[in-house]
């Protein structure tokens, strides 16, 4: 049951993603080149939202659906952080595709997207292989 | 079905992105972040033997399930969209891309740079192979991406994500004003 529930949130974020231009490659090269408030008034919106409802649930003590204590988890601040998020930026611009716009690009029927998602997943790959070697 | 017809403003898309937090967590009480099924992927489909790929990927396989349904969100929108065309982009941004080469202005991806025939072409396969390559390399490395560390991670005011969403962007305005004139001119 909770399956079905996933599976149709993500098919609303799907249709969100594309409705809302987030897909666009244009609208991330407009972005990076401060043209237009769109973007920044999506991403700014989400977190207002995103962090009030944090607050409030923390606030009612709110308990997930099975009824244990809403737990966050914290992430590690590392030089990880600084080089991998470089380099995701990079092919962010690049691709004009975040990891969620990926899917949903292939969705939209953008076959050279499947391939790009073919190749984050070989990007995923390569840096559980090398991990070891990379400063974190 | 106006709705479902036409592109959403700012302030129907971002608010709804938002509530995924609460909802996610509510539901499942678990930190929710798209790039993790790159990961997942490897792990199941693959079974490297590196240890960072030896992990229960099935505790988490409602995130796969998360994904599949953006493809199908991906789809329906196409549908009800019809073929969209590129919507209100600012004059500025598509007569620097013009200059710097970009032809196709009709849809939401520029069909000259990315199509499958132009995978073959050093420029379709710098930015499609080695762009999606950099976007799963890096968000692994950085441990997080657009939803996992800017939406989800702000929101709940974890400092990793404060950086990485920085870094995010400094990775982004090199590619746009360093890397992109290059490339588009191959």
């Amino acid at each position: 049951m909770i399956y079905v529930i996933v599976l149709l949130l993500g098919t609303c974020f799907g249709i969100i993603l594309t409705n809302g231009e987030v897909i666009s490659w244009f609208r991330i090269q407009e972005m990076f080149h401060f043209d237009s408030f769109h973007m920044y008034g999506v991403i700014g919106s989400a977190i207002a939202v995103g962090a009030l409802s944090m607050l409030i649930l923390r606030k009612l003590h709110a308990r997930s659906l099975k009824g244990d204590p809403i737990v966050v988890e914290s992430k590690q601040l590392g030089k990880g952080t600084v080089f991998g998020g470089v380099l995701f930026g990079v092919g962010w611009a690049l691709t004009g595709a975040c990891p969620g716009p990926l899917y949903a690009l292939v969705g939209n029927g953008y076959g050279a997207f499947l391939l790009a998602l073919l190749s984050a997943i070989g990007g995923a790959l390569v840096y559980g292989l090398v991990r070891d070697k990379l400063p974190h | 079905m106006d709705l479902f017809s036409s592109f959403w403003p700012w302030y129907v898309t971002g608010p709804l992105i938002g509530l995924f937090v609460p909802v996610i967590y509510l539901l499942l009480n678990k930190h929710f972040g798209i790039s993790s099924t790159f990961r997942d992927i490897c792990a199941a489909a693959l079974r490297p033997s590196a240890p960072y790929f030896k992990y229960n990927w099935k505790a988490n396989s409602w995130r796969l399930v998360f994904v599949a349904g953006i493809v199908i969100g991906g789809f329906l929108s196409r549908a009800t969209l019809g073929t969209p065309a590129t919507g209100q982009i600012s004059e500025h941004t598509l007569s620097v891309l013009s200059s710097q080469g970009v032809r196709d202005f009709t849809r939401l991806i520029p069909g000259d740079l990315f199509s499958l025939g132009s995978v073959l072409t050093l420029r379709g396969f710098v930015l499609i192979v080695v762009g999606g390559f950099l976007v799963g390399f890096g968000t692994r490395y950085a441990d997080g991406c657009t939803s996992g560390h800017t939406i989800h991670g702000i929101s709940n005011f974890q400092r990793a994500s404060i950086v990485a969403t920085v870094c995010f962007f400094l990775g982004g305005l090199l590619s746009t004003y360093v890397l992109l004139p290059l490339i588009l001119s191959l």
